[in-house]
């Protein structure tokens, strides 16, 4: 989102996200990206592939890379339990998915409504942060999906 | 009209009718001028030239039109073969190439043909006649057209006048409104066919069903009917505007055949049976086969695929249960799905033969270029490959092809002083070799140059001097497959891309194969490709490593054993142990994927012995798990290259196992 449509707040655009949470922090994928949400299953381990790259796993007979997202983020990793969920996400050109620490809320999010990114966040980087925004007293950071993942493609 | 559905069939077809030429061509060079074969190069011609018409690309009519003309003097006898007159038929041969590409890569098919259609007029004998005669088959006058016949309906046509019948030829043309003209046409037919006998029409009778015309169609048919009656019969058939009948006599027809036909017919007259003999061998062929769409085949083979990873689960489940009736199920099912898999694999194999088609034509030019003088020899081009490795191996094949040109055959003068006949020969062979299928291209050159290789592998750093005496003769030959081996000094024209022999070896490697080369001094060089039957299904041997499974391919195994502590050495830091005689090297697959978990000491150690063009290793595992049929699936955009591992599989309890790739194991 460029910054001069951030200024546009005349019009409320309502998009629908899915909200799921890495450690305390919430971050919102618009739900079109979005094929299913699916339990972890057994991932078989790549050698030597990217860190972020945690293996692969059987998806309906496609197999799918396993992408750990605190890895990119550079966040303290936690071992996987019952709230775990994978985000598939679907791409003409790849399938993979996203580890994260449960995904159980899909909302609408005015767009007009959001932030830029605050300057500096610490050690984090942010160029697949959109933006944040701020419902019902939540922080909910916004991803820009394709910056996240398109780098990891070689 | 839409044409595209008919684009695909097109290009398919005139893609076969050029390769048919080019192969007849050839041919005709050897046997200087042999009627058959000309025969079948006009019929190949004329056959494209009206499918280019219909489909609209002009230019590619145009050119073959002119070519056509030629072949027309060839075949009666007005112009003579010479290597200079089949030079310019090839060029323009080339320039129809071009053209068909580009429509098959979505261009226009369009290109300038002026140069080579004049060209070809050059080469017409100043017989104006005939020139003319020919071109009015193609702009045909209104009313008065003529089919071009070609000798058996001649033939048919003669014999019926001798037994009191005669051909009529009927030129029907359509309302420009109608709507179903197939079924005018099929109305017309109804009356012709009740007449008499149909021996030709024009367009083919696919092409009319297929509304595939403008709104004329003519139509020969042997009667004995009267052309008043049989006109006015057609003439009453809705939305036929017009009807031209009139009889079809050798007389009519021998103004555009010059003199030289009558004999050529009364040859044919000769020897009708065994033209005859021909036909229905033909037709009954056509109904054997059925074109499908390569998609769908894909598509099948898909689906397959999620089959033989259910019946993998099943098997597993039956073994975990032991129910005997669903044990027996299961095995029945399994043996089935075995046929079937048989059946799909099969059906998506296609003989060599279409990738060393274009071979004979590339030899004929490139040893016209080098001033050398080569015979190619093909064997085995009936055996079959499956259509994905078909579709990948052309381009290598040609690069080592040209090598084997340029690098391998001598020139004449040098041939000579050798002692060796001035002809050089490239066989290139293809044979089923158990589960592989061998691809060899042998020459009888100048072998290759060992030192030199050395010289530049020397120079290049690619093997250090002190590593020289070990290597055997035919690891100095591999050299040349090098990455970085090629040279800019001995990149010419013909061999040199840019590219060197290590992107063929690349190539065939990710296709599975295996290349290697020997040589003598003097006699010639041999290139072996090894190559997979098919890519997709794989016989595996299931291995267990700590936590992990790997699939390794039977077809790079040697055996399996179980070693001691004791057999077990140490050289030069590196593990190896004694294979029947061989020292060879140990790999421990925990260390080669860097598997969690450190490795069990125990004092027995399974290990699959693998080889990769001759050079064996010993890897080390945990557990032989057992032979399986695994489906091979690719890692996807994600996981590109990784080190030693091919590709992925996902096994009968629904978990993914990685195929290790054996040529990166073995140096």
């Amino acid at each position: 989102m460029e910054p001069e449509q951030l200024e546009h707040t005349e019009e409320a655009v309502l998009t629908k996200v899915i909200v799921f949470q890495l450690n305390e922090e919430e971050f919102a994928i618009d739900v079109r990206r979005i094929q299913s949400i699916e339990k972890v299953k057994s991932i078989t381990r790549i050698p030597g592939s990217a860190a972020a790259i945690v293996g692969v796993m059987n998806l309906r007979g496609i197999i799918t890379p396993v992408i750990e997202v605190r890895t990119l983020f550079q966040i303290q990793g936690r071992e996987m339990d019952e709230h775990t969920r994978i985000l598939v996400l679907v791409r003409e050109e790849y399938e993979a998915g996203l580890i994260v620490d449960g995904a159980n809320d899909v909302m609408d999010i005015d767009l007009n409504r959001m932030e830029a990114p605050p300057e500096s966040s610490g050690h984090r980087k942010n160029e697949y942060v959109d933006g944040v925004i701020m419902v019902d007293g939540r922080l909910i950071t916004v991803l820009d999906l394709d910056k996240l993942i398109t780098p990891l493609i070689k | 009209m839409d044409n595209k559905e008919y684009l695909t069939l097109f290009i398919e077809e005139s893609q076969e009718h050029l390769q048919a030429v080019n192969t007849h061509l050839l041919e005709l060079e050897k046997n200087n001028g042999s009627k058959d074969i000309i025969s079948e190069i006009f019929r190949s011609a004329h056959t494209l030239k009206g499918m280019a018409a219909t489909m609209g690309f002009e230019d590619l009519a145009h050119l073959t039109h002119h070519m056509e003309n030629v072949l027309d003097q060839i075949r009666n006898d007005q112009l003579t073969v010479t290597p200079a007159v089949l030079d310019v038929v090839f060029e323009s041969v080339d320039d129809l190439e071009y053209m068909i590409n580009d429509i098959s890569s979505g261009g226009s098919g369009k290109k300038d043909v002026q140069g080579a259609a004049s060209k070809l007029e050059a080469l017409l004998a100043g017989d104006k006649a005939a020139e003319t005669a020919s071109a009015s088959n193609v702009s045909p006058e209104k009313h008065s057209v003529i089919p071009e016949y070609d000798q058996y309906e001649w033939a048919v046509i003669q014999e019926s006048e001798e037994q009191g019948y005669h051909a009529l030829c009927l030129n029907v043309t359509l309302d420009e409104q109608t709507m179903l003209k197939a079924a005018r046409v099929f109305m017309v037919f109804g009356v012709v066919e009740k007449a008499g006998e149909v021996i030709n029409c024009q367009p083919a009778m696919a092409d009319l069903e297929a509304e595939a015309f403008e709104n004329e169609f003519t139509v020969t048919l042997i009667t004995k009917e009267e052309p008043e009656n049989l006109q006015a019969q057609i003439a009453g058939i809705s939305e036929v505007t017009d009807v031209h009948v009139h009889v079809v006599k050798k007389e009519t027809v021998q103004t555009k055949h010059e003199e030289q036909s009558i004999t050529e017919e009364k040859n044919q007259e000769l020897s009708p049976p065994s033209n005859k003999a021909e036909m229905p061998q033909r037709q009954t062929e056509a109904v054997k086969t059925v074109r499908v769409n390569t998609d769908r085949l894909d598509k099948l083979m898909n689906l397959f695929e999620e089959l033989v990873i259910d019946r993998g689960r099943l098997e597993q489940l039956s073994a975990e249960l032991k129910h005997s009736e669903l044990t027996d199920t299961v095995e029945h099912m399994s043996r089935i799905s075995g046929d079937l898999q048989t059946i799909i694999l099969t059906m998506r194999m296609m003989p060599v033969e279409n990738v060393f088609n274009r071979f004979p034509r590339m030899v004929r030019s490139l040893s016209k270029e080098l001033g050398k003088k080569i015979e190619l020899d093909i064997v085995g081009a009936d055996t079959e490959l499956d259509r994905t490795i078909i579709d990948e191996i052309g381009d290598p094949l040609v690069h080592l092809l040209r090598n084997s040109l340029d690098h391998g055959i001598e020139t004449p003068e040098v041939r000579k002083q050798a002692g060796k006949p001035e002809t050089g020969t490239v066989t290139l062979r293809a044979y089923h070799s158990g589960n592989h299928v061998m691809i060899e291209m042998e020459d009888d050159g100048a072998g290759i140059n060992k030192e030199k290789v050395i010289d530049i592998a020397l120079s290049k750093g690619i093997i250090a001097a002190e590593d020289v005496e070990k290597k055997t003769d035919q690891d100095i030959y591999g050299l040349l497959f090098a990455s970085g081996f090629s040279t800019a000094a001995e990149v010419t024209d013909i061999s040199g891309r840019g590219v060197g022999l290590d992107v063929v070896r690349n190539t065939f490697e990710s296709l599975g194969g295996i290349v290697s080369v020997d040589s003598e001094p003097g006699k010639g060089s041999i290139f072996s490709i090894q190559l997979p039957l098919t890519l997709s299904i794989l016989d595996v041997m299931l291995v267990e490593a700590g936590e992990e499974k790997y699939a390794v391919p039977i077809s790079s195994i040697v055996e399996t054993a179980i070693i001691t502590k004791d057999n077990i050495f140490h050289s030069h830091g590196q593990r190896v142990i004694d294979f029947r005689g061989r020292i060879i090297p140990l790999l421990s697959l925990h260390q080669v994927f860097a598997i969690p978990g450190s490795q069990e000491e125990r004092s027995q150690h399974s290990i699959v012995v693998i080889n990769k063009g001759g050079k064996i290793a010993a890897l080390m595992v945990d557990h032989l798990v057992g032979k399986q049929d695994i489906v091979l699936k690719s890692l996807g955009p994600f996981l590109p290259d990784i080190a030693s591992i091919s590709g992925a599989t996902i096994l009968g309890d629904g978990n993914v196992a990685l195929i290790v790739d054996v040529n990166t194991l073995i140096a």
